[in-house]
């Protein structure tokens, strides 16, 4: 087997899949950080696991791992700020782990050995997108036919769906605080639907002036101007 | 819009899933004993219940696992789901033969 390491490699030919639109995930996160964040967290050190459960296969490599392998739709094993499982399937995982764990991919693939399983190094295959504050439950459900609420999906929780037409994967890692990891190539498609969505929250209100905020109708001509910015921005973007 | 119970996931957006027609329908054991007429059959004709049929489907955006759904097409409503496994006693679920209208 061709041990070819996404992870590795010259860290300057690594290129975000939303390099080109960090400076404007950044304006979203200084408008109103509180309500709404966005930014990238590019070149995590992704793996993906096949082994069923019960097998010798699926206690080493949690045991390789240090971390239980979730069990059920949603459930998410491990520390989201170090190394996290994800469930995809009844015997289909993702490790998320930062960029210097790359050492994981040989170590769990020494782990299964030749028992029948897979581990496969996916640290190219998706970015995360980060999405943080009181709004982004909000905003997700616009696009989400997942059901968001504490309920049924509380922190630590991770299911794969739908984010409009891109399939992603959605993870909440905290009360407000989400991960959404599209694949690569749905990244800005992703990025860009959530830099659109949030725009009510992060913009103060421009149209109709009747139920406009207050302050907002005092001024309406510098409450249009990011309006006209943003779609200015829009086709450069786009080239 | 319909919510399909997953075996896997639980209860889903219907967008979230692939249909894959009639369940249980069996490879030809010796395919080329068939006459063209017979295989064509094979190939094509499907049952057409008005009322409980067994499916299967496909969880595209979630595990994408298949499995068989047992689903009323006058109601749209699933009435049970189980893994693609082990197949029913008899080869065919039981419901599908209480359904009205022709088999084919």
């Amino acid at each position: 087997m061709a041990d070819i390491l996404f992870t590795q490699g010259p860290d300057e030919l690594k290129r975000a899949p939303l390099a080109h639109l960090h400076r404007r995930l950044e304006e979203v996160s200084q408008s109103a950080p509180s309500t709404i964040r966005l930014g990238e967290r590019p070149f995590t050190t992704q793996i993906g696991l096949r082994a069923v459960p019960g097998t010798a296969a699926h206690r080493a490599l949690a045991g390789a791992l240090g971390v239980e392998l979730p069990a059920r739709v949603g459930e998410v094993t491990g520390d989201a700020a170090d190394v996290a499982v994800l469930w995809l399937g009844p015997d289909e995982f993702l490790v998320v782990a930062p960029p210097e764990r790359a050492e994981l991919v040989p170590r769990l693939q020494d782990a299964l050995g030749s028992e029948p399983g897979q581990v496969v190094d996916l640290s190219a295959n998706r970015t995360i997108v980060e999405l943080g504050g009181s709004a982004a439950r909000d905003v997700l459900d616009k696009g989400s036919p997942a059901d968001l609420h504490p309920r049924v999906f509380p922190a630590g929780t991770a299911v794969t769906t739908t984010l409009g037409p891109a399939a992603v994967l959605l993870w909440r890692t905290a009360e407000d605080a989400w991960r959404v990891l599209p694949r690569a190539s749905f990244a800005e498609y992703t990025a860009l639907w959530l830099l659109d969505a949030v725009r009510e929250h992060r913009l103060p209100a421009s149209d109709g002036a009747s139920d406009a905020a207050p302050d907002a109708a005092a001024d309406p001509a510098s409450a249009s101007t990011p309006d006209s910015r943003e779609e200015a921005a829009w086709p450069a973007t786009m080239a | 819009m319909m919510l399909i119970p997953c075996p896997h996931c639980g209860p889903r957006n219907e967008t979230e899933f692939a249909y894959g027609g009639q369940a249980h329908v069996s490879y030809p054991e010796d395919p080329h004993a068939l006459d063209d007429a017979a295989w064509a059959r094979h190939l094509f004709y499907r049952e057409n219940p008005k009322g409980l049929f067994a499916e299967r489907w496909v969880h595209s955006a979630g595990c994408r696992r298949w499995f068989n759904a047992v689903r009323n097409t006058i109601t749209y409503e699933v009435q049970s789901v189980e893994p693609i496994g082990p197949r029913p006693p008899g080869g065919r679920p039981a419901e599908s033969t209480t359904s009205e209208g022709g088999h084919a």
